[in-house]
């Protein structure tokens, strides 16, 4: 079985966000793995070591800094990596083309990417490259595992949730739940550092994408901050309702 | 045509489709809003949606009864097509999102997904939506014959609905097979005002200690302000709430008028989902919990105390 697992470099969760002519400038931000990818590279592992003869196949498709996620990725321990090097903004939809042009290729078995990726807010990309390759898909999922070459699973749906099984092959989202990620070990890092590591240029895949971003505007919703102190619970209490009665006009 | 897939739940349009609509109208694109009843025994809702639509086009089929993300794709991207549609406006539950993505490539078009604002601008359609967990509105533009777009709740107001019904139509559609096996479903059913309709949200986290607190406080200060109830992805980890409660970057995004946040400290992924509240309100008893960053009124204080004490308060004045 060989296992696609496409991951983003996102901006760390906690790190602000800059904007350089009204657009997003990610040149001094901490970059990461997006976490919701995590789950899917360490799931990948997981499928790849209960099925022998498996090998896990990590793929970005970004500018050439993402060259450092797919080093973590590696150093995970997926088998080898891909990098298609796209310096310019690719939407969801655009970059599922590649994806599954990559699948074809490498006649992937199984696509795993996460629910939602941290920089488009989007979360397209695993249903897209499952429509392109018309194959099946499951979001959000929260178990999965292998049995007689079935995926057996369960996943959040919009009430709730669906345990499922499906043939291969597919594409699977990843979410926080479904997994606990392991730590790259630093002989693994070193490891990692001689695992092969391909980068196809994006002029390879005939890719036009037709979302383009305009501008950005980072947003501060001015709070009115009014912070009460509770040592005595029902002075505040009384306060706040005041406050949301008067001021707020809410009550 | 503009073709607005309708979202609906326990035989009832959703609040999401009057706001799809609205989205529509506010659109001013040639061709009759067209709204899609997809389902099985769904005569009421379609009725319904004809006092929003200019027409609607009912998919009323058994193979429709539940669910289905490559049989709706199918059947969306089917009825497009026939229209000649030139906008698909989807919801942004989790199965619109899903389906959405595999709509437009079906019909080849660009995708916007949860879209703030949506206009067109010389033949194309312009659209805010947030990006980097929420943190940046970016606006984007799509070109194309035709687009698809999902539309975030509460950013368009509920459409008023006509003074008279359009027609109904039933649609022959060809549906795919069912690949995806469903073996178990647990729905979570709640007395309550549904989290993403709600007006008032009250949410709790860590900070409430035990799901017995959880429960009398979270929700006795719910059900007194008729109020939907939300937790933290820790609270639902620990199973002490359904994950249908789950606000959060990996639960769902609610924009409610106001937003009490109890024992919760306020970590970005939460934010993210609750964020763009009109009105936020926390206790906590962590004067640096970043949480009061994001507050309009904060008590720094033991959920404990507090909430009884707030309870008395309104209970007094009301």
């Amino acid at each position: 079985m060989r296992i696609l697992a496409v991951i983003r470099q996102v901006p760390d969760a906690e790190e602000s966000i800059k904007l350089k002519d009204g657009k997003v400038d990610l040149s001094s931000s901490k970059l990461v793995i997006d976490t919701m990818d995590e789950y899917g590279i360490e799931q990948a592992l997981r499928l790849r070591d209960a099925v022998p003869g498996s090998e896990v196949v990590v793929l970005a498709v970004g500018p050439e800094r993402c060259e450092q996620a797919l080093r973590g990725a590696l150093a995970m321990g997926a088998d080898r990596a891909v990098l298609v090097v796209a310096e310019a903004f690719l939407d969801a939809i655009a970059v599922s083309d590649v994806v599954a042009q990559i699948a074809r290729k490498e006649q992937a078995d199984l696509i795993l990417c996460g629910g939602q990726q941290a920089d488009w807010d989007s979360q397209a990309l695993g249903a897209a490259t499952a429509e392109r390759l018309a194959w099946p898909q499951v979001t959000w999922t929260n178990a999965l595992t292998i049995e007689g070459g079935q995926l057996v699973g369960r996943h959040d749906i919009d009430a709730g949730t669906e345990e499922f099984t499906l043939a291969l092959p597919a594409v699977i989202t990843t979410q926080q739940g479904l997994n606990e990620p392991r730590y790259p070990t630093l002989p693994n890092i070193m490891k990692a550092k001689k695992k092969e590591l391909r980068k196809d240029p994006i002029s390879d895949y005939g890719v036009t994408p037709r979302l383009e971003v305009l501008g950005a505007e980072v947003q501060v919703r001015a709070r009115r901050r009014t912070i009460l102190d509770g040592k005595d619970a029902r002075l505040a209490a009384a306060q706040l309702v005041d406050l949301l009665r008067k001021e707020a006009r809410v009550i | 045509m503009i073709l607005v897939v309708a979202e609906h739940t326990n035989g009832s349009l959703s609040k999401s489709s009057y706001e799809l609509t609205e989205a529509a109208r506010n659109l001013k694109r040639e061709g009759p809003i067209t709204l899609l009843v997809l389902g099985s025994g769904v005569g009421a809702i379609a009725s319904q949606a004809a006092q929003l639509a200019d027409q609607v086009l009912v998919g009323d089929l058994p193979e429709l009864a539940d669910y289905d993300v490559e049989i709706w794709a199918a059947a969306i991207a089917q009825i497009a097509e026939e229209g000649e549609a030139h906008t698909v406006l989807m919801g942004a539950t989790r199965s619109a999102r899903e389906c959405s993505p595999r709509v437009a490539v079906k019909l080849d078009a660009p995708l916007i997904e949860d879209a703030i604002s949506l206009v067109d601008v010389d033949g194309s359609l312009e659209a805010e939506h947030y990006t980097f967990l929420t943190r940046v509105t970016e606006r984007v533009r799509a070109t194309g014959p035709i687009v698809v777009a999902t539309i975030k709740p509460g950013a368009f107001a509920p459409a008023k609905p006509n003074a008279e019904a359009a027609e109904q139509y039933d649609i022959e559609l060809t549906l795919p097979q069912r690949r995806l096996v469903v073996t178990g479903r647990a729905t979570e059913k709640s007395e309550r005002v549904a989290l993403a309709d709600a007006d008032i949200v009250v949410a709790g986290g860590r900070g409430l200690v035990t799901p017995e607190a959880f429960t009398e406080l979270v929700e006795g200060l719910a059900d007194h302000l008729g109020a939907a109830v939300a937790a933290t992805r820790a609270v639902v980890d620990a199973g002490w709430r359904p994950y249908s409660e789950q606000v959060g970057q990996t639960g769902k995004t609610v924009q409610p008028k106001i937003y009490w946040a109890l024992g919760i400290s306020g970590a970005v992924q939460h934010l993210s989902g609750m964020g763009k509240s009109k009105l936020i309100i926390a206790v906590n008893k962590d004067a640096d919990a970043p949480i009061f960053k994001e507050t309009d009124y904060g008590i720094v204080g033991d959920v404990k105390d507090i909430v009884p004490a707030l309870l008395s308060e309104l209970n007094k004045t009301a």
